[in-house]
């Protein structure tokens, strides 16, 4: 066995309620590592072979928790969920910090995988080796908030119960879903801590489709063995040090973005993209500092930057609403991308977002889709079921995300995201919606845009990427290079906050995996043969794609029309993505992933990668 | 933080604790040479959400965990003023919890003792990682002649009391 594993993995079939362990050869580990390498590899075998016909809400698909080695050893832990996406039927590493992968793993488990259906609404508690699947039905339609409290009420009785003599309980580690989850939302995230999400993929809407609720663990045992724990504890001190001298990014965190990424780089959505600057001081970072931070540093586990900060709203009319930062995706998208600028608007939107059990981004994108809509006359007040969806009501976003999360009248068409809304709409109104959804292979992009050329995606990191519009996995050249995807891979494998490795040179993420694991791997192999392989599986599925939807390269590796718009204000007004260098670096990119001039990999790098079977299944879309 | 000869105090100063658990870490690093939440003998309580603090020994002036031991298996420290626990002895009857007011010792979750906090000889690695990050909930001090009991409370207790703190009186519904 390979040190810093736990070395076993739960797997739970909800239909028949079976409670399996399992297992994977030390070569599977060698090569996939954990977390995102490892879905894709399990996502493959399991389902590849059938998989347009999968459908992603159905109780075939797969969700997979897993961790990798380096959870809860490199600072910063982190879970990493998977599955079939919703969103853009492909495969999404969506990884989310919190304790959960911490207390699974010293359960004495890597992962857990499920498959199947629940015929009524269940959790799965996790106490060491006694793993149990218990009724849900109590907190089924409870907000994220509410589900945390009254499942650490109910799993903390029980240890009493079941352990008198052992002293004070710490509460468990959960991952949850909300309201929107269990309306199999497409925009919905698996939650932990109130205000954590796994968004990018949609899997809140797998879990509830699954009718699991949440799972909870608690464990006892320590982390995981690793072969060289004096050079884990220099390592850890290493990346510590490192975070401990960046005092702007400790204070504010991504918090100072919310301003500056409009301000400076002039890459922020605002009002759905039509512009991407403001320099709205009203939204800087000391305006939230000083009113709504109650709690300047809030983190998890092992965490020296603790970026979060905990956000409350005292009083006025959004009193209660309590979040993190918000982080700047959360400031960007439920702030000027809806034409708000003020901080408690802002935190009371990524409040109800959170009990929502919905995801900021998707949620933010589609619904600065919809007012766009409106702003046209595309969408009446009549559409939208009486709500005046203007830019900068507060009031009137929240309404419309309640519509979403529940699936109620308009609700229910922007509940499928962005994508899947235009096309939808589009019919309905008998017009091409797709200028609109700002987009990419049915992902909406992150709060970072391409067009000013200041930000750090490139033109092609979204039309790319085999995880559409996520911005943290995006695509560029080198492949060995920093912002590189495949490094991305290897932060969402070894599953841990890649927020902690900005400060130390990239490779002491490969020393950090050979002092736990043991084994040496150098940034060479690990971009030019482990990663490939886990990309090229991920573009494979991506491409086979369906039941509902399917992906041309040839159309689809693109970015979204807006992105070719010419800015319209700020420092880089007139700048916009240039079709014919996308193209060109689109070509690099190809050749230098193994890909033909049509985007599909080729049978040459797919058998090089000892990947025979995915250029098998890839013969149906050549 | 050099190594003080005399009796010492962890001060804390719980609402400021981030939750990110080093203390957890370098304590059971120190202890066990493993990463091991669960064996330290601090633990960073967080039972809402944002309401996160270490719960550890609060070196009761009068000490009844020593004095509940039917086997005396605890002691107190002459040099730190801590409470040490003889693992051969103990019988991990749970007495000590049951006398702590905060029921702060919890049982070791592979060898049959009580785990409480040793005050690493006098130089506390969790106070340590706390300052090294600047949180700087936790502070060693010299031990004076003050109510220590009164930091000797239960998990939820101190959560309530940072519920107000922090949420108001919203706080109370997620208690």
């Amino acid at each position: 066995m390979i040190l810093g594993y736990a070395g076993k993995f739960l797997d739970i079939d909800l239909s028949t309620q079976s409670i399996k362990e399992t297992g994977f050869s030390d070569e599977v580990l060698k090569d996939y590592v954990g977390g995102r390498g490892l879905a894709a590899k399990i996502l493959w075998d399991r389902l590849g072979s059938r998989w347009e016909t999968v459908d992603p809400l159905g109780p075939e698909n797969i969700l997979l928790l897993l961790t990798g080695p380096l959870t809860g050893y490199f600072p910063g832990g982190r879970t990493c969920v998977s599955g079939k996406s919703p969103q853009s039927n492909g495969v999404v590493g969506s990884t989310l910090s919190g304790e959960f992968g911490v207390e699974l793993r010293c359960a004495g488990y890597d992962g857990v995988i499920v498959t199947g259906k629940a015929e009524k609404p269940v959790y799965l508690f996790i106490k060491d080796s006694d793993v149990e699947l218990r009724d849900a039905s109590g907190v089924w339609g409870k907000d994220g908030k509410q589900t945390v409290a009254v499942l650490t009420k109910e799993c903390r009785e029980l240890l009493q119960t079941r352990y008198p003599r052992y002293g004070e309980w710490k509460e468990p580690a959960m991952v949850y879903v909300g309201p929107a989850g269990e309306n199999r939302v497409r925009t919905a995230v698996v939650g932990s801590k109130w205000a954590h999400a796994a968004g990018y993929g949609g899997y809140g809407a797998v879990m509830g489709a699954k009718r699991l609720k949440a799972v909870v663990a608690k464990g006892t045992g320590p982390l995981p063995e690793v072969a060289d724990i004096e050079k884990v504890k220099r390592l850890i001190k290493k990346v510590c040090e490192n975070v401990y001298e960046g005092e702007m990014w400790r204070r504010w965190g991504t918090g100072a973005a919310g301003y500056e990424v409009g301000a400076k780089t002039s890459s922020e959505p605002i009002r759905n993209w039509q512009e991407e600057w403001h320099d709205e001081k009203s939204f800087g970072v000391d305006k939230f500092e000083n009113r709504v931070w109650m709690k300047q540093y809030w983190g998890d586990f092992g965490c020296p930057t603790t970026c979060l900060k905990l956000s409350v709203i005292k009083d006025g009319k959004f009193k209660g609403a309590i979040t993190d930062n918000p982080d700047y995706e959360m400031q960007a998208y439920l702030g000027p991308n809806l034409g708000i600028f003020t901080p408690e608007e802002n935190v009371f939107l990524v409040s109800l977002i959170d009990d929502l059990g919905l995801c900021g981004i998707q949620t933010g994108n589609v619904m600065g889709f919809a007012a766009e809509l409106f702003q046209e006359d595309i969408l009446t007040r009549e559409d939208l079921d009486g709500v005046e969806l203007k830019w900068g009501d507060a009031e009137a976003f929240a309404a419309l995300a309640k519509k979403i999360a529940f699936r109620k009248g308009i609700g229910d068409v922007l509940a499928e995201g962005t994508y899947r809304a235009a096309l939808k709409i589009g019919k309905m109104k008998n017009m091409d919606l797709l200028p609109y959804a700002v987009q990419s292979k049915g992902i909406s992009i992150g709060a970072h845009g391409i067009r000013s050329g200041k930000d750090y995606p490139e033109i092609i990191s979204y039309a790319c990427s085999v995880q559409g519009g996520d911005h943290t996995s995006t695509a560029s050249l080198p492949l060995d290079g920093g912002g590189s995807e495949l490094m991305e891979i290897f932060n969402d494998s070894g599953v841990y906050c890649n927020f902690n490795s900005f400060a130390v040179s990239r490779n002491v993420r490969f020393d950090f995996y050979e002092a736990v694991t043991g084994l040496e791997l150098t940034r060479e192999d690990w971009c030019f043969t482990k990663a490939l392989k886990v990309l090229q599986l991920q573009r494979a599925m991506l491409l086979l794609g369906g039941p509902d939807l399917k992906w041309d390269p040839k159309v689809h590796d693109d970015n979204p029309p807006r992105f070719y718009k010419p800015l319209p204000s700020g420092p880089y007004k007139g700048k916009a993505a240039d079709k014919d260098a996308v193209e060109e670096y689109k070509k690099r990119y190809y050749e230098a992933v193994g890909w033909d001039k049509n985007g599909i990999p080729t049978s040459e790098i797919l058998r090089e990668l000892g990947l025979r079977d995915v250029d098998k299944a890839l013969e149906k879309v050549r | 933080m050099t190594r003080k000869k005399e009796p010492i105090w962890i001060a804390r100063e719980l609402s400021r604790c981030s939750g990110c658990r080093k203390c957890e870490i370098a304590c059971s690093l120190f202890h066990e040479n493993r990463i091991w939440p669960d064996a330290s003998m601090i633990r960073v309580f967080m039972l809402v959400p944002g309401l996160e603090f270490p719960h550890f020994c609060a070196q009761c002036e009068d000490y009844p965990c020593v004095k509940s031991c039917p086997v005396d298996a605890l002691s107190i420290s002459k040099r730190t003023g801590a409470v040490l626990v003889d693992k051969k002895t103990c019988i991990a009857c749970g007495k000590c919890i049951d006398a702590c007011p905060g029921r702060i010792p919890h049982m070791h979750p592979r060898e049959k003792h009580v785990v409480i906090c040793d005050l690493c000889h006098g130089n506390p690695q969790c106070v340590k990682v706390c300052q090294e990050g600047s949180w700087n909930v936790l502070r060693t001090v010299p031990r004076k002649d003050s109510a220590y009991k009164l930091y000797a409370r239960k998990p939820e207790e101190i959560t309530r009391d940072l519920a107000a703190k922090i949420y108001g009186k919203i706080g109370e519904e997620y208690l």
